[in-house]
């Protein structure tokens, strides 16, 4: 999270634009012709280092090595559930991949269609075939809560630095919140504090690029929560 | 094109049925991000032209078998609304439909970084709502700037300008009357950045010199149409930032109010 560091050159730029000239290295969302880089997508153009990155404002979810997502069950197989993670391809959970021994064709006593688990990242090869497990440390299936869907871009906003953003949602709200890296939050807790959560990551959302977003939610959260406590 | 007329498309002044002079564009206007549940859309006004393109994916592709397992395919829709023309079109695809589509997928293709999405489809809807000739190149032009607006990755946008020849002499982006009764029409579609030809058809007939200056005149007019687009993107991301701004104020007044 180098950004908050390089606030100065927090610019717009478009598909086609001319990046940098001075010899930095293209990293995300550029590319480069001739030695000049260019945009190579909408987003805000970021230096860190000597790389330029563009981060998206938008787009779909592309899965990568060892995110944590929420997933829903589409399907169950013989030996495997197909989970969508909210990218452009589905992922299998195979049997081995989940903290259970689960017998042939017995996939559904433990997910059913429409379940929600919370999974990692397993492997993407270079046609973007994923898989996902559920057999690491606090992977699990979800059960309870609500699910909020914002951008994947959006995801660091949400979590912020150090997971500042995270924690004073987690301190106002008093809910158990977490935040899949593919734009899906679960938050669970009682019925004011997930509205609470709810606005405050919807504003988040909108107010994704602005300078100082932590002061602000924080101050929001602030007043929101001393209304819920008066009721 | 070629249909027989008393009309004089190009008066004594050298001025156009419309008022334009001959390498004035009809007036633009763009759009970006109007719909909620694309990814990605814009609405265009180009003269009588409206026009709204519509952007979703990188999305699963189905039916299975047009998966590419090397990039992501670009599938594109262009459809005319019955109430686009003056006669009722017959609702649906037809033969001008389904070759516009495939032309404008193709120019597409062409910007966008497809191997970034294997097995994947990004699928463009473009709607005409209104037609007065040139709405290949309007559809082209807005779905550029939708598909910008759904952070699709890509080279550079894409855009759209017709020039044609009416009373032997070469104009750019024909109007509906010209292009009927004028003798050729030339659309065509350019990136900006390179000047590289992704799109150019020829409907009637012109000589080799002719064709070179409406080419010429076409591209010129599309790095003007290509700062409205980038124009209408940037108001469209700068508008977020305002809109928040009022939101803001507004909620600190009820809350005054309240207190």
């Amino acid at each position: 999270m180098n950004e908050e560091k390089h606030n100065v050159s927090r610019e717009l730029v478009l598909p086609g634009e001319v990046v940098d000239t001075t010899g930095l290295r293209p990293g995300v969302g550029t590319y480069a012709e001739n030695g000049v880089i260019y945009a190579a997508q909408l987003g805000i153009k970021n230096i860190s280092k000597n790389y330029v990155n563009v981060f998206p404002l938008n787009g779909r979810y592309i899965p990568r090595y060892g995110d944590k997502v929420i997933g829903i069950i589409t399907e169950t197989g013989a030996t495997s559930w197909l989970v969508d993670i909210n990218s452009p391809y589905p992922a299998p959970l195979h049997v081995n991949d989940v903290p259970w021994k689960v017998n042939f064709g017995d996939t559904p006593t433990y997910l059913k269609v429409g379940d929600t688990v919370l999974v990692k990242v397993d492997g993407v090869d270079e046609a973007k075939h994923v898989r996902v497990s559920m057999k690491d440390q606090g992977l699990r299936k979800l059960s309870g809560g609500n699910i909020i869907e914002i951008p994947a871009s959006k995801v660091p906003r949400v979590i912020g630095k150090g997971g500042s953003m995270i924690n004073l949602l987690k301190e106002y709200t008093e809910c158990r919140i977490f935040v899949g890296q593919n734009g899906r939050i679960w938050i669970d807790g009682d019925v004011d504090g997930i509205a609470l959560a709810i606005r405050a990551i919807k504003k988040i959302d909108e107010e994704a690029q602005t300078i100082g977003l932590t002061e602000k939610i924080k101050e929001f959260l602030e007043k929101e929560s001393k209304k819920i406590r008066r009721q | 094109m070629g249909m027989k007329t008393d009309i004089k498309l190009i008066d004594e002044k050298g001025m156009r049925i419309d008022g334009r002079r001959p390498d004035q564009l009809r007036p633009i206007k763009i759009e970006a991000g109007v719909l909620k549940r694309a990814d990605g859309s814009a609405y265009l006004e180009w003269g009588k032209n409206k026009v709204l393109a519509a952007v979703y994916g990188p999305r699963e592709a189905h039916p299975r078998h047009l998966q590419d397992s090397a990039k992501a395919i670009v599938q594109c829709r262009y459809n005319m609304a019955p109430f686009s023309v003056s006669d009722r079109k017959r609702p649906g695809p037809d033969r001008r439909s389904v070759e516009i589509s495939k032309i404008i997928s193709e120019a597409l293709e062409s910007v966008i970084l497809t191997e970034l999405f294997p097995r994947s489809s990004i699928d463009v809807f473009i709607e005409v709502l209104q037609a007065n000739a040139g709405t290949r190149c309007a559809g082209l032009t807005a779905a550029s700037v939708a598909l910008a607006d759904a952070g699709i990755p890509m080279k550079d946008l894409v855009v759209g300008c017709a020039a044609g020849k009416i009373g032997d002499k070469v104009v750019l982006d024909l109007g509906k009357e010209e292009d009927n009764f004028g003798q050729a029409d030339v659309p065509l579609a350019i990136i900006p950045r390179t000047g590289e030809i992704v799109l150019l058809q020829m409907d009637g007939d012109m000589t080799q010199e002719e064709l070179f200056k409406a080419i010429e005149m076409a591209k010129e007019a599309s790095l003007r149409i290509y700062e409205l687009q980038k124009e209408a993107l940037r108001r469209r991301y700068a508008i977020v930032a305002e809109e928040e701004k009022e939101e803001i104020a507004s909620m600190e007044e009820i809350k005054e109010e309240e207190e």
